[in-house]
């Protein structure tokens, strides 16, 4: 078939697109990047009540994104390249001979070129009442608002289906506020992508979750009341499940039914016969592309990403260039309800001979399995839990990995040394499957084209601008290219500044500085002085103001002045900030004792206040569910009580906690709760580079978990011994002894100098334990600088902290006797009396817990705040 | 009910379908800091002002967690452009365009805001 031929014989030839999907947008801008919108007119009759829209991130709605927000579509990008757009107004017939498409609204178009791109359809198994109101399908903008309203006054929903799309049509039912079933007929969850291991680990973490899966099974009927509404499904397996609402999501088929009535050929499963420029096999005339497309290897694609490059193939045929569309790898990687799904290449070992490598870890959640050739190329594999490494194997995928594959899948630590990085891969492997870009065309950007940073290695090569799953590789492989051409990568601590954290803190300590401003006019970069600064530096120099502020001559009230500007949020509210927006509020309780009296203070203005109490891991009270303006009030009672902030919204001393030690315990040889609360007074409200914690035993047997904090005490017959730079959290660290037998001076002394010395050195957001193992000489220079005072600073550290603890002052006191500062916890600087209305709670074990589902819908109608503001607009 | 007292000359206001709407003083909104206002059809706007003195106000909603949280986030900038973070997820928003920086497929509302 000549290209003339195509171009037929009017004046401007006429392309038609049928269908206004994500694939056929994508054709529409192929066509605007050849040129073709001006050489052609192009019509597009569009099913849908609205433009195309981004099918992929659909489930996206439930958690706040808007159908405004979802659309693919550029009013703008429509009217300049003259592209006429029927919205609502599909094809219903094509005569070929006559080459006109006439659509439901009587418009006929005359077409020289004719490119379906009708999508799919979801499936739904041919069981009783399956029409039933209640009933619903997950395809589209309008099923979802479907299901969305009619959830609002129901409690259960089941998902028939347990591949992707089912998964995330749960999730959303439980987004929603419903209790919600999984079935699916497969004996495990996502058969397609997944092997049986693979499933084992997903189904655990799904229900752990706390949805309901039932695998095996199938739907038989829906059973419906006399209304006519679904109020449960029977079971293949005789059972009955009570739902309110049913989804149906067991597949999707491909729409060709426009072609088959036109005498086009259609597959035997569906599916339009297309050859490899998408071309139908038996006219040149028409084209068919994405998810309707029966592509000439035989599959019909349910993914973007294959659908894309047939639309670019069709662009480019019609442009009379060389394309071809020949097939497309099945990877894919997906967050599914948070869990990291992804499976490459021939993830079910499909290739003869091949062998597995698995490692499956079902407690957490884990499974990994690599399908290696005989020869040792990797072929494929599938990944559930972790899917770190998807990126670099899936660049490997086809090659042999140089290292052994047991060590690609083993979790670190677990006698897996290698961690693979990209530098290993060769120049031709794929880092970015979604725009096929290459290592070497990255490698490339950065030497040839000056990319310096990754958003500029976006922009030139595209990668990393699809799903967005190869952008950790891509980070690592421009920082290696640029290391590797001399550059200097900046360690400056952000944007606004060229200085490491420590060296700002030596800046602000030696030159007295004591305003975040001076210190951003005076050494940050020079296009950032005079300048807002960041949220990196802000908290940041915040942290060593407060740090510093007697010695400085800076308030030590963080509200004060300029500093409240450089806070966290939580900070700020002097409260941890909670999912919903309330608060959460914790009072000091040193060393974890407290009186009875204590105890009933609290409990009385948590029941006062309706909150939900809890205690803590680290030995106090939490009381959550606060809104911002109960805080002051709240915080008067407190304070009234004796009781102080507990600063757990701050980076600076949590808890000190403690055994009962010598006092009761028969084992205790030194009194630990007393030194405790010593060491908890002490340090108190003193800002550091991240959270202290610390905790004092009172003998051997640890039940303080000491050596698991920044600073541990345990007793002796003889003393102390002090232990620095425990963790506990997601990379625990037993602390290392730093000194033993120590009186009870010779220990404070120690601790104020580490201390000290730790905020002075360490990075922002660096625990001891990091910065121990991050400095040079480690614990053996720590202990050199703190005991044997070698850099000879010792005397400076100690007066330091002497002036921290004489200067300490509870921040809460102060903020209820400041009018000013109190007048800032209000939901609504213009309607101070009127809570935020999405902060909601619902009941929940006897106490309370946040009311997720209204955070989605914004505000219960009958609870509309704005009456009472109407009349305050001033025109 | 009671309503902000509204003291001196200056007062921020919001362009909304109907006109201008006074939301409060100008001299209550901290530099680098922001605020959160009721909307007469009960939506919520982040303002903010920053150390030059220009005014910013976005939708409130965090459109990542759906949480009215945005006033209470940290500004910054990113090539000149100002931009607040949000404080659940940290997710940040261009102050001018709504555009989230850390998703592209994510922009929440703007208004129009001047201080009369
Ligand atoms: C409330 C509490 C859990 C509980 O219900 O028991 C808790 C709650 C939070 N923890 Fe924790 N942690 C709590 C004890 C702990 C403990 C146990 C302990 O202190 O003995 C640990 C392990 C010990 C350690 O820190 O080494 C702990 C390790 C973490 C970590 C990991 C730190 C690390 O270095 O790996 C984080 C994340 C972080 O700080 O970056 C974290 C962060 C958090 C945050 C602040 C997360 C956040 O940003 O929202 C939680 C907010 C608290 C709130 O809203 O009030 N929490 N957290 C505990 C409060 C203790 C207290 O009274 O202050
Ligand atoms: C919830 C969900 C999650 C998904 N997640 C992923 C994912 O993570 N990764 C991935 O790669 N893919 C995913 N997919 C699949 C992806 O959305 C599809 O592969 C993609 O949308 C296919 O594009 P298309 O243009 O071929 O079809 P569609 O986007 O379905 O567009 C076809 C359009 O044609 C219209 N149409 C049909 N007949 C006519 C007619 N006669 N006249 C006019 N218009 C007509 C339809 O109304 C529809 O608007 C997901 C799909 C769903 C539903
Ligand atoms: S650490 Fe020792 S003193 Fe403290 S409670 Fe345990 S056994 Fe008793
Ligand atoms: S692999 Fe999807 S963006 Fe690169």
């Amino acid at each position: 078939m000549s290209t003339t031929a195509l171009l037929g014989d009017r004046p401007r030839p006429t392309i038609v697109l049928v269908g206004h999907g994500m694939v056929g947008q994508r054709f529409l801008e192929a066509l605007a990047e050849r040129g073709l919108t001006a050489t052609h007119r192009v019509v597009v009759l569009c099913e849908e009540p609205r433009p195309a829209y981004d099918r992929v991130q659909l489930t996206s709605y439930f958690s706040g994104k808007t159908p405004e927000d979802l659309s693919m579509t550029d009013m703008q990008f429509i009217a300049d390249h003259g592209i006429e757009l029927y919205v609502g107004d599909p094809a219903e017939t094509v005569d070929r001979e006559a080459r006109k498409v006439t659509a439901r609204s009587g418009l006929t178009v005359d077409y020289d070129v004719l490119v379906l791109a009708t999508g799919s359809y979801p499936f739904v198994p041919p069981v009783p009442n399956k029409d039933a109101q209640g009933c619903f399908v997950y395809r589209t903008i309008e099923d979802l608002l479907a299901i969305e309203e009619y959830a609002k006054s129901r409690t259960t929903g089941a998902v028939v289906g347990g591949g992707l799309l089912g998964l995330e049509a749960a999730g959303a039912l439980k987004g929603l506020g419903l209790t919600s079933h999984i079935v699916e007929f497969a004996p495990r969850l996502m058969p397609v992508q997944v092997d049986e291991g693979g499933g084992a680990a997903l189904l655990r973490t799904i229900e752990d979750m706390g949805l309901s899966v039932h695998t095996g099974v199938g739907t038989q009927e829906i059973v419906v009341d006399e209304s006519g509404a679904v109020t449960g499904m029977k079971l293949s397996d005789g059972s009955e499940l009570a739902t309110d609402l049913v989804v149906f999501s067991a597949g999707v088929r491909p729409r060709d039914q426009l072609a088959r009535d036109c005498g086009l050929t259609v597959g035997e499963r569906g599916g339009i016969s297309v050859d490899e420029q998408c071309r139908t096999v038996n006219d040149p005339h028409v084209f068919a592309i994405g998810e309707c497309a029966l592509a000439s290897d035989g599959r019909v694609y349910g993914l973007v990403a294959p659908g894309y490059e047939q639309a670019e193939t069709v662009a480019a045929t019609i442009a009379t260039d060389e394309a071809s569309f020949t097939g497309a790898d099945l990877s894919t990687k997906l967050k599914l309800l948070g869990v990291d799904v992804a499976s490459f290449g021939d993830a079910h070992g499909a290739t003869e001979d091949c062998l597995d490598v698995v490692y499956s870890d079902s407690r957490a959640g884990l499974y990994k399995k690599l399908v290696i050739g005989r020869d040792g190329t990797l072929l494929g594999g599938i990944l559930v839990g972790d899917a770190e490494a998807y990126g670099t194997l899936r660049a490997f995928t086809g090659s042999v990995p140089p290292v052994s594959p047991e060590a690609l899948v083993l979790p670190a630590g677990a006698g897996a040394p290698t961690q693979l990085g990209p530098s290993a891969l060769p120049d031709e492997a794929i880092i970015c499957s979604c725009h096929n870009v290459s290592k070497g065309a990255i490698r490339g950007a950065v030497t040839d084209h000056q990319c310096t940073t990754v958003p500029e290695v976006k922009k030139c090569t595209k990668a990393g601008t699809g799903c967005g799953s190869c952008v950790k590789v891509l980070g690592q492989l421009v920082t290696a290219e640029l290391e590797a051409n001399g550059v200097e990568v900046d360690k400056g601590l952000c944007g606004c500044f060229s200085q490491t954290r420590e060296e700002l803190y030596e800046i602000v300590l030696a030159l007295r500085i004591n305003t975040y401003q001076d210190l951003l006019d005076r050494y940050g970069r020079e296009d950032a002085q005079g300048g807002d600064g960041c949220d990196i530096c802000k908290p940041a120099v915040g942290s060593i103001i407060a740090s510093l502020a007697p010695t400085i001559g800076a308030s030590g009230y963080v509200l004060d002045g300029e500093q409240a500007a450089l806070q966290e949020t939580n900070d700020h509210f002097l409260a941890n900030l909670q999912k919903n927006g309330s608060y959460s509020v914790v009072p000091r309780i040193p060393g974890g004792e407290i009186t009875p009296e204590g105890l009933i203070v609290i409990g009385e203005i948590a029941r006062d206040f309706g909150l939900y109490t809890k205690i803590t891991g680290g030995q106090r009270i939490d009381m959550f569910g606060a809104r911002v303006e109960q805080l002051p009030l709240i915080w008067t009672r407190l304070v009234d009580a004796g009781f102080e902030s507990g600063h757990a919204y701050g980076k600076s001393l949590r808890t000190v906690k403690s055994c009962v030690g010598q006092t009761w315990c028969r084992y205790g040889v030194q009194d630990s709760v007393r030194m405790a609360i010593d060491l908890e007074l002490r340090y108190r409200g003193l800002r550091s580079p991240h959270k202290l914690k610390s905790a004092v035993s009172g003998c051997a047997r640890e039940c303080a978990e000491a050596q698991s904090k920044d600073f541990g005490v345990i007793a002796t017959s003889n003393g102390w011994n002090l232990y620095v730079g425990g963790n506990g959290g997601a990379t625990p660290r037993h602390a290392d002894l730093l000194a033993q037998d120590l009186d009870d001076d010779e220990l404070i002394r120690l601790i104020d100098r580490f201390l000290m010395f730790y905020i002075r050195t360490a990075d922002r957001l660096e625990r001891t334990s990091t910065w121990l193992e991050r400095i040079p000489g480690g614990l053996d220079h720590v202990r050199d600088v703190v005991v044997e005072d070698s850099l000879g600073i010792c005397e400076e550290l100690e007066s330091l902290m002497t002036d921290h603890v004489s200067h300490y002052a509870d921040e809460w006191a102060t903020t209820i006797n400041d009018p000013e500062k109190l007048s800032r916890f209000v939901s609504f600087v213009n309607a101070p009396d009127t809570p935020d209305p999405v902060v909601g709670f619902v009941p929940e074990r006897d106490q309370i817990k946040p009311d997720l589902p209204l955070l989605s819908i914004g505000m219960r109608p009958s609870e509309n705040p704005a009456d009472v503001l109407e009349g305050s607009a001033q025109r | 009910m009671t309503l902000a007292p509204e003291t001196t000359d200056l007062k921020v206001q919001l362009q909304l379908d109907d006109g201008w709407f006074t939301v409060c003083d100008l001299n209550v909104l901290l530099p680098g800091r922001g605020v959160a206002a009721l909307l007469p059809d009960g939506g919520q706007v982040a303002l903010f002002r920053d150390r030059a003195g220009s005014l910013y106000a976005i939708d409130n909603r965090d459109p990542f967690s759906g949480a009215a949280v945005l006033s209470r986030g940290l500004l910054g900038a990113q090539q000149g452009r100002p931009f607040v973070a949000s404080p659940l997820l940290k997710q940040r928003f261009d102050l001018t365009s709504g555009q989230c920086l850390d998703d592209e497929s994510v922009r929440i509302a703007t208004y129009e805001v001047r201080s009369a």
